[in-house]
């Protein structure tokens, strides 16, 4: 069985990934709470699995395909609608560092 | 003082490539998959992932990259899933890209390339699998003005990009360029991707590493290094080179191995530049995507993506070598892309002979098709007209040189039989023996003198009886006219 107990430092790890900046009180407070979340979802290991097939998807179907035909997009002013910043036809965003000119792909 | 020495090293590099998929929509939506467009119009609630929004499979991207799998050797997942690769970055606005993690689509293939000693090298593919593309970073104002913020353009978010992952096997920067080369060609050839180098269609990320052996026997392992997203031959072959030479440097001169780590190009120093230490695999998160159903390939439906892809470039050239016989030089021309070889295929089908056909096609349409800046197969010539005019060369009936390109010229304005479009032109050839026979007997009872000439033992003066022949009638085959006019004076 799983052992559900997490470090402050793994809390602050995942906030980091997930770009959330928390307090030390805040990481302190979250820990026990989000132990108590894997404490509850670590039941489920308690199922025997043996010989079951891993399951991709919980709808029993497969292949469900759009054909390769284009369709509208929205007018520019819909794009930017929800945008804290634009410039011109734009999104702005804070400056992304480093010279690498894509996400990590 | 360096106390290291460096008795041999040997190079592994593996690659990595990102190929662009020329399907008309996005990977899991429907809006439009193009380049060039003005920034951000070929967006939709989909590409922005709003709320509430579900990806839909675009079923002619999964079988885009069927088709490369089956081009590289690979085995075709029966059974395959989409996951979620989690990481926050403002090219990619839904926050996790879909891609697939345990279950590509391709896998365990192998494809040769020519080495330069001449001999085969096999680069193993390890994987291929279909995800989304993300938005371009733009660090600087349109016009090229420095600006202190990015902007951000969606058109190429979620765009289908097949990533194919090889095994370390190549051993030289120069391999490295060839399979580029050549994965450019097959892609073109299956007509999957423009494969545009300039425009990014293929994007090469090499990682390299070395095993240095030390004087005393000792292997000395350098971490791996991934080189982004070079995007031409040259410099990938550069930054190959000079990033193996980098770290051979750095472990000759500090003994370091150096960290596992990502680097960049700078092509006006050339040189490779540290980016940053990679991240650990698992940082992404990866689970299953709960939009999205499985995709199962069944047989028949990888059958018919074989029938589709035909014949490939490498088998190609090797038949029209082996079975056609035609010359190595002959056969990677008319193979080189897939047009050019059905049309020569179809022609020679029609009921012509493949050396008459290969040499029409190479020596005039090659001509035409320079002439008018287009591609061979673009000149609209008819396999079955093709297969005329190389028979009535085979029969005598036309000369093979400058005639023969006339009939071909007009055959590009005029569909009609080639036969028709020749006699039309003028430049049929009689052999009509009983023609033939008039023309040399006309020319015995004008001409005595020459042919005195030649009785007496003037050799020379044949050619100019038969000259005298051809001119009297004209468009007589002047393979039998020598060989009439020999007859009767023998």
């Amino acid at each position: 069985m799983p052992d559900p107990r997490i470090s402050l430092e793994q809390v602050r790890h995942v906030a980091k990934l997930a770009r959330l900046e928390l307090t030390d009180d805040q990481i302190r407070k979250f820990t026990p709470q989000l132990e108590s979340i894997l404490q509850y979802v670590a039941k489920i290991a308690e199922v025997d699995v043996t010989g079951v097939e891993p399951m991709a998807h919980a709808l029993p179907i497969h292949n469900v395909f759009r054909e390769d035909i284009p369709g509208p997009s929205l007018p520019l002013d819909e794009v930017l609608k929800n945008a804290p910043e634009t410039d011109g036809p734009f999104f702005k965003v804070p400056k992304v560092i480093g010279a690498d000119e894509d996400s990590a792909r | 003082m360096s106390d290291r020495i460096c008795k041999f090293y040997e190079v592994l590099v593996g690659l990595e490539i990102h190929i662009q998929l020329a399907t008309r929509s996005k990977m899991f939506t429907a809006a439009p998959n193009a380049f060039g467009q003005p920034p951000n119009s070929l967006v939709d609630p989909q590409v922005l992932g709003l709320p509430g929004v579900l990806p839909v499979m675009n079923k002619r991207a999964v079988e885009y990259s069927i088709k490369v799998g089956l081009a590289l050797g690979c085995q075709i997942a029966p059974f395959t899933k989409w996951d979620r690769k989690s990481y926050y970055y403002p090219d990619l606005p839904k926050n996790y890209q879909i891609s697939q993690y345990d279950l590509p689509l391709c896998s365990s293939g192998t494809f040769d390339i020519p080495d330069d000693d001449g001999s085969t090298k096999t680069i193993r593919i390890r994987r291929a699998h279909l995800e989304e593309d993300a938005g371009k970073l733009i660090h600087e104002a349109p016009g090229g003005h420095p600006i202190d913020y990015t902007i951000v353009d969606l058109n190429r978010a979620g765009t289908p990009l097949l990533e194919i992952v090889t095994e370390p096997d190549f051993t030289t920067p120069r391999q490295v360029t060839t399979f580029a080369q050549e994965l450019q060609k097959i892609v073109q050839y299956l007509g999957v991707s423009e494969g545009q180098m300039q425009m990014g269609h293929m994007r090469f990320e090499p990682n390299i590493n070395l095993h240095v052996t030390d004087q005393t026997g000792v292997v000395h392992r350098t971490a791996i290094t991934e080189i982004k997203n070079l995007n031409s031959f040259s410099v990938l072959e550069k930054a190959t080179a000079y990033e193996i030479q980098r770290q051979l440097h750095q472990w000759l001169e500090t003994g370091a191995l150096g960290q596992k780590s990502t680097y960049g190009w700078d092509d006006a120093r050339e040189i490779t530049v540290h980016q940053r230490d990679k991240e650990e695999a698992n940082d992404y998160r990866y689970f299953p995507d709960p939009d999205l159903v499985p995709v199962i390939v069944d047989d028949t439906w990888l059958a018919e993506l074989k029938r589709q892809i035909g014949e490939l470039p490498a088998a190609r050239r090797k038949r029209y070598v082996e079975s056609v016989g035609l010359s190595p030089v002959d056969a990677a021309t008319l193979a080189a892309d897939r047009h050019t070889g059905d049309l020569f295929d179809q022609s020679v089908a029609a009921g012509a002979a493949p050396k008459r056909v290969a040499t029409l096609l190479l020596s005039h349409g090659r001509r035409l098709a320079n002439e008018s800046g287009k591609p061979l197969a673009q000149l609209n010539l008819k396999p079955n007209r093709i297969a005329e005019l190389a028979n009535l060369i085979d029969q005598n009936k036309i000369a093979p040189a400058e005639p023969a390109g006339k009939v071909l010229e007009r055959l590009l304005q005029q569909d009609a039989p080639a036969e028709q479009i020749a006699s039309e032109l003028g430049l049929l050839q009689s052999s009509d023996t009983s023609a033939i026979e008039a023309a040399i007997e006309a020319l015995i009872a004008q001409n005595p003198k020459p042919l005195q000439d030649y009785k007496s033992g003037k050799q020379a003066a044949f050619g100019a009886l038969v000259g005298m022949v051809m001119k009297q009638a004209k468009g007589l085959n002047p393979k039998l006219v020598q060989e009439r006019l020999k007859q009767k004076l023998g």
